[in-house]
């Protein structure tokens, strides 16, 4: 007996426990929609938050709830494709997006007004006199989109950030982190993008940073589809007109448009 | 009152679960990294140290070793308890989750860890070891959790500090973590002897 009873009050103790937590997890289950739980897991999971929802979760949420499908652009295709098969609806294509840091300015073409020694960020040097380089709208270098991108898609190289296309997924989180808004997103199939983002005269700008755009007009004069126009003393592209045939970019004095 | 106020502020400052009893070291140490979820950790524990006293107090009071004396289960006393804890968390898990969803995105991943926290487990024991009646156990329960969330709070803004500093790098990481929680705990043994002299 006197072991008996303390065997059949631990067995008591257990079944209790069970069928309690038995019953309440049906009498108290939470519905989820099967579908969004689906959505989730072909979601990338990055959080990223371009598809204008709070996360992966809440976008599989809603997508459930008859969101559209093809707003992960991080996933691109392969992922609408997935989604939209769980929801049984057509695919419909994502516009890819890519971001593109609009400036060149390594350390061999630009200087410095001031050693900066604070923190090493770029919001908080940028605070500061609008940052160190001697040109007021260029890459300060610090690394805040580095550090905000969850695909290691941009690397800051030779004090300028450089955005590697192949891992770039377009959620714009860079562009957001960027305290002089270099970083700008834009359809993945344009290639051609003016690197700078000085809007000095051209003498300021010449004076600031050799590879910087001094607003000649010489691309404005070579483009075939007058995609270009300079304006503010800074060559801007129309990627709605661009073709990408890089006429622009050969011709360029500066070297500031490229190919991306 | 003396006695009730005594026993609470011993358990948050002198007999504090985590620096002078080491326990719950890894809430304290996983869980410090942010001030924000730091306190929605000590909140949660506080929850459940309270409440589960407020369960295995009876169970031992009547059940395992009632005071007649007809009987003495206490050896059986850390699985039963471990086990109604257990129980107990995951039901408040499934009820909040169902209720209160904002509460259970703030405390839901917080609860599982929990269940099996030495720290609620000790309280819930050494409330019976040192002889507290029901009241007495739970102003301690409350007094750990608090005690608790002093700590958890505390070092998580050393922590956050500690991010930032320029630390050796075999020292970065949870290394220099470990040494400032000596350094903590060894500022709270100066504690010791203040609530003899001030509710004594």
């Amino acid at each position: 007996m006197d072991y008996l009873i303390p065997i059949l009050l631990f067995v008591g103790l257990g079944l209790l426990a069970g069928v309690l937590l038995t019953v309440f997890s049906r009498v108290f289950a939470v519905e989820q929609d099967e579908r969004a739980v689906q959505i989730r897991e072909v979601l990338p999971g990055a959080n990223c938050g371009a598809c204008g929802y709070a996360g992966c979760d809440a976008y599989a949420e809603v997508v459930a709830g008859g969101a559209r499908t093809n707003a992960c652009i991080p996933g691109g295709d392969a992922v609408s494709r997935k989604v939209s098969a769980i929801m049984g609806t057509a695919f419909e294509d994502v516009v890819e997006q890519a971001a593109a840091v609009r400036c060149n300015g390594s350390c061999g073409v630009t200087g410095t007004r001031f050693a900066y020694a604070g923190e090493m960020s770029c919001a908080a040097c940028s605070r500061l006199y609008g940052g160190q380089g001697s040109c007021p709208s260029g890459c300060i270098g610090l690394g805040d989109c580095v550090k905000v991108c969850p695909f290691g898609a941009i690397a800051v190289k030779d004090g300028v950030a450089v955005v590697d296309r192949s891992r770039c997924t377009g959620c714009g989180l860079c562009a957001a982190a960027c305290p002089k808004g270099l970083i700008e997103v834009f359809d993945a199939t344009q290639k051609v993008e003016v690197l700078c983002s000085s809007v000095l005269p051209a003498r300021a700008t010449m004076a600031a940073c050799k590879a910087g755009c001094i607003g000649c007009k010489k691309c404005e004069r070579a483009c075939p589809s007058g995609a270009i126009h300079v304006q503010n003393n800074h060559a801007a592209i129309d990627h709605s007109k661009c073709t990408g045939c890089g006429i622009c970019a050969e011709g360029c004095p500066t070297h500031c448009i490229q190919i991306l | 009152m003396t006695e009730m106020l005594a026993i609470l502020f011993s358990a948050i400052l002198v007999d504090n679960f985590v620096l002078s009893k080491f326990m719950g070291i890894c809430p304290f140490i996983g869980v410090s990294k942010k001030t924000s979820s730091a306190f929605g950790m000590s909140v949660a524990v506080t929850f459940v140290m309270v409440m589960s006293t407020l369960l295995t107090w009876p169970i031992n009071a009547y059940i395992l070793v009632p005071a007649d004396g007809s009987h003495d289960y206490g050896y059986l006393r850390t699985l039963t308890f471990i086990l109604v804890i257990a129980l107990f968390v995951q039901l408040v898990e499934i009820l909040i989750k169902k209720f209160l969803p904002p509460l259970y995105k703030a405390l839901g991943i917080y609860l599982p860890l929990i269940t099996t926290n030495c720290a609620v487990l000790g309280v819930t024991i050494l409330n019976i070891d040192s002889g507290y009646d029901l009241g007495q156990s739970l102003v301690n329960a409350l007094g750990a959790g608090l005690g608790f969330m002093v700590a958890l709070l505390m070092f998580s803004g050393v922590r956050e500090r500690i991010e930032r500093a320029d630390v050796p790098k075999m020292f970065k990481g949870v290394p220099a973590a470990l040494v400032a929680a000596g350094i903590v705990a060894a500022s709270f043994a100066g504690f010791g002897g203040l609530v003899e002299n001030l509710f004594g």
